[in-house]
């Protein structure tokens, strides 16, 4: 515990805004994993254990759309289309299939999915990791704000996650569209006998969960290293923060997600030995506090 | 019409069934003298994120035994190498090892796992009593500690004792020229990470001992994000910066890094960056990183070294790493031992093996001495360096000093209670 380095720090700008955009950055790609995580079990009432596969999918489509294009604007959009696609598939072809059932039988196939994932992976991109490396554009000093040290690739990462989180709460929130969703997220009889196609509604949430892993993993590919298997990890945070949000709550999502990135950051000065263990703490006080999450709601 | 009888009683029977037992129990000898086999066994890790260097591990020991075998084999016998998947878990390893000896028939283990593998290998060298030979654990109690040795059972890698003192006098040359005293360390959370850096830092003290390390970053092994790790180092300004972090964590690391312009801000001696497992996969290699060697083809400086870098990478179109060189080390020995020996018997080939020295394109003046007293390799090329972000990486090699490391590994066996 180095309680006086974290004082230090809080009573330092430059360090402030530097401690404060890394926690940012760690937070907005949880986000985006977690919100579409967070939207799949609210409209389908599914856990997708292979969401951090997604987000793998994503990275490695970006490598390679990169390595072809040397755009990295269509990357992302890209690799966010092409995991879409795949989770429409996947949820029609197989997901559809556990509706309703018992959540051990969902596991299991997603399980068994996770594994088949990481191994196509293996096939096509081979099993020894791969880095991408950081686009010509922002291969630039970083800038100083008030002392603080802030790479600008960060700052358009923040700023498209941003983008791509207003857009969801707009669809979401203001869109005839969200409103459909919204309802079958609450009835889905009813909104099928109001003739609304629920299969089609359910593959295109599915299919929005898979665009925003895919975005994040594209987001996330020009500084961590991509392996077979990359998204188990992000997939324990995103349900932390999911847990914590509140099931089914994307704007929860958003909170805990910058709420765990800045207790990263913070925390790795004051409890440099302790700071995965800070994240659970804030899990545990938080569900004691509120059973249902920052932002869910009691069911029934 | 009579019956004819069959001559069939029940003495035959008893008779063809004791021929029957003992031409099985006798089939491997008639088949290995007639066919000319042995088998080795090779547990390593083929699946995972430490797949590439298994694979790796696996490719040059192929390499090596077609030569062997091509030259005629191991005391004439042609060498089958058995290679199994351990998935990088211990008790997979051990249960792999001894299925290779009790079902597979292997006579001699190749033990290519990392060290929490290799430690579960050693017990089943030790109960099955075969010939096993450590390829990529670095942990130096394996060989060091005496309780742990075996006669059969030798290490033919480099170990973390020999890397910490050649590290640790690099770097105090360099703290000294350009007077470093703050340092900091940021190695992953595990036995290895912990270790090497407690061993490398005593070794830097040793040589410096005014330096004070103001800060420590142990993040997570495979942890993705580093963002955490790098404020940290900004926000404690070090002016020189340890790191053990190995593989794509290394590799992540200084991706991260980069965009903080994190690494023209203090001196880094990051150990495993040296291989070309992290040197081809960093996109932009900051120049100036000090490095101890794992694997390059320029260092030993020799055409030996580079020819064999160049047939690996003609064979399988990738670089090898270091555990490759280990690999085929081990394979040299083998054949080596057992031209000396004229036999594949494993107390035979150990009793030879004991002290063996061979011509290596990887030793330090050309040759590799299998130390008798701790049956562990020595005199192989260690050294650190500075990078640079295009082949050959890093360019120049400040080769370690065999005979420092020979006093001090002395001393720090008494210290520890090994002598």
């Amino acid at each position: 515990m180095d309680i006086a380095a974290l004082v230090s720090c809080l009573s330092s700008p430059a360090c402030i805004v530097t401690q404060a955009t890394g926690g940012l950055i760690v937070g907005m790609l949880l986000f985006l994993v977690a919100a579409g995580l967070t939207l799949i079990f609210g409209v389908l009432k599914v856990v997708n254990f292979t969401h951090g596969s997604f987000y793998m999918l994503g990275a490695y489509f970006a490598l390679t759309i990169f390595n072809f294009t040397g755009n990295y604007t269509l990357t992302v959009f890209g690799a966010g289309v092409a995991t879409a696609l795949v989770g429409l598939v996947f949820e029609r072809v197989f997901i559809s299939r556990v509706y309703g059932q018992n959540v051990l039988m969902q596991l299991l196939v997603c399980y068994g999915f996770i594994l088949i994932f990481d191994d196509v992976v293996k096939i096509l991109w081979g099993p020894e990791f791969k880095s991408m490396g950081m686009p010509p554009a922002f291969q630039v000093p970083p800038i100083f704000i008030a002392g603080g040290v802030v790479p600008p690739f960060y700052l358009f990462l923040v700023g498209v996650t941003i983008l791509i989180g207003l857009t969801l709460w707009l669809v979401i929130d203001k869109t005839r569209l969200g409103k459909t969703v919204r309802a079958a997220a609450h009835n889905p009889n009813m909104v099928a006998a109001l003739g609304i196609n629920t299969g089609v509604l359910y593959g295109l949430v599915f299919a929005t969960g898979g665009l925003l892993a895919g975005f994040a993993g594209a987001l996330a590919a020009p500084v961590r290293s991509l392996t077979p298997g990359m998204g188990f990890s992000i997939l324990i945070e995103s349900f932390i923060v999911t847990v914590i949000g509140g099931m089914g709550s994307i704007v929860g999502a958003f909170v805990a997600a910058i709420t765990i990135g800045l207790i990263r950051s913070f925390g790795s000065l004051g409890f440099p030995l302790f700071t995965e263990g800070l994240m659970y703490v804030f899990m545990v006080v938080v569900l004691i506090a509120k059973p249902t999450g920052l932002f869910g709601r009691e069911v029934g | 019409m009579t019956r004819r009888r069959i001559g069939f009683d029940r003495r035959t029977l008893l008779t063809g069934a004791a021929v029957t037992t003992v031409g099985m129990l006798a089939a491997p000898m008639v088949a290995r003298s007639q066919g000319k086999l042995i088998k080795i066994g090779m547990p390593t890790i083929l699946s995972g994120r430490v797949a590439q260097l298994g694979n790796s591990s696996r490719n040059a020991a192929i390499m090596e035994v077609e030569k062997v075998n091509a030259a005629g084999g191991l005391a004439g016998l042609q060498i089958d190498l058995v290679v199994r998947d351990s998935k990088g878990q211990p008790q997979e390893a051990a249960r792999v090892a001894r299925e290779l000896v009790n079902s597979d028939g292997c006579e001699i283990l190749i033990d290519a796992e990392a060290s929490s593998g290799a430690f579960a290998v050693h017990e089943v060298a030790r109960d099955l009593s075969v010939l096993c030979l450590h390829t990529n654990s670095e942990t130096s109690s394996l060989s060091a500690d005496p309780k742990l040795r075996l006669p059969h059972v030798f290490r033919v890698c480099r170990q973390g004792i020999h890397d910490a003192i050649v590290g640790g006098a690099y770097a105090a040359n360099v703290a000294k020229t350009r007077n470093l005293t703050k340092w900091m360390t940021a190695s992953p959370d595990y036995a290895y990470g912990r270790d090497t850096t407690a061993e490398y830092m005593e070794y830097v003290k040793h040589f410096k001992p005014d330096i004070e390390i103001v800060g420590e970053s142990w993040p997570k092994l495979f942890q993705p994000d580093y963002t955490e790790v790098v404020t940290k180092i900004l926000q404690t300004k070090p002016q020189a910066l340890y790191s053990a972090l190995w593989g794509g964590d290394i590799t992540a690391f200084i991706d991260q890094g980069n965009i903080y312009a994190l690494f023209g801000q203090m001196e880094t001696f990051a150990v495993n960056l040296a291989d070309y497992t992290a040197l081809t996969a960093v996109k932009n290699l900051p120049q100036g990183i000090h490095s101890g060697n794992r694997y390059i083809k320029t260092f030993p400086k020799t055409a030996d070294n580079a020819a064999w870098a160049d047939a690996y990478r003609a064979k399988y179109h990738d670089y090898p790493t270091n555990w490759s060189w280990q690999n085929a080390t081990a394979v040299h020995f083998l054949a080596a031992a057992a031209k000396k020996a004229n036999s594949t018997d494993g107390k035979k080939l150990a009793e030879v093996l004991k002290g063996l020295t061979i011509t290596s394109p990887f030793g330090a003046d050309g040759k590799v001495t299998l130390r008798a007293e701790d049956q562990t390799l020595v005199g192989y090329a260690v050294g650190w360096g500075t990078t640079i972000p295009v082949e050959p990486y890093v360019p120049e090699m400040t080769p370690g000093d065999w005979n420092q490391i020979f006093a001090l590994e002395t001393e720090w066996k008494k210290k520890k209670g090994f002598i």
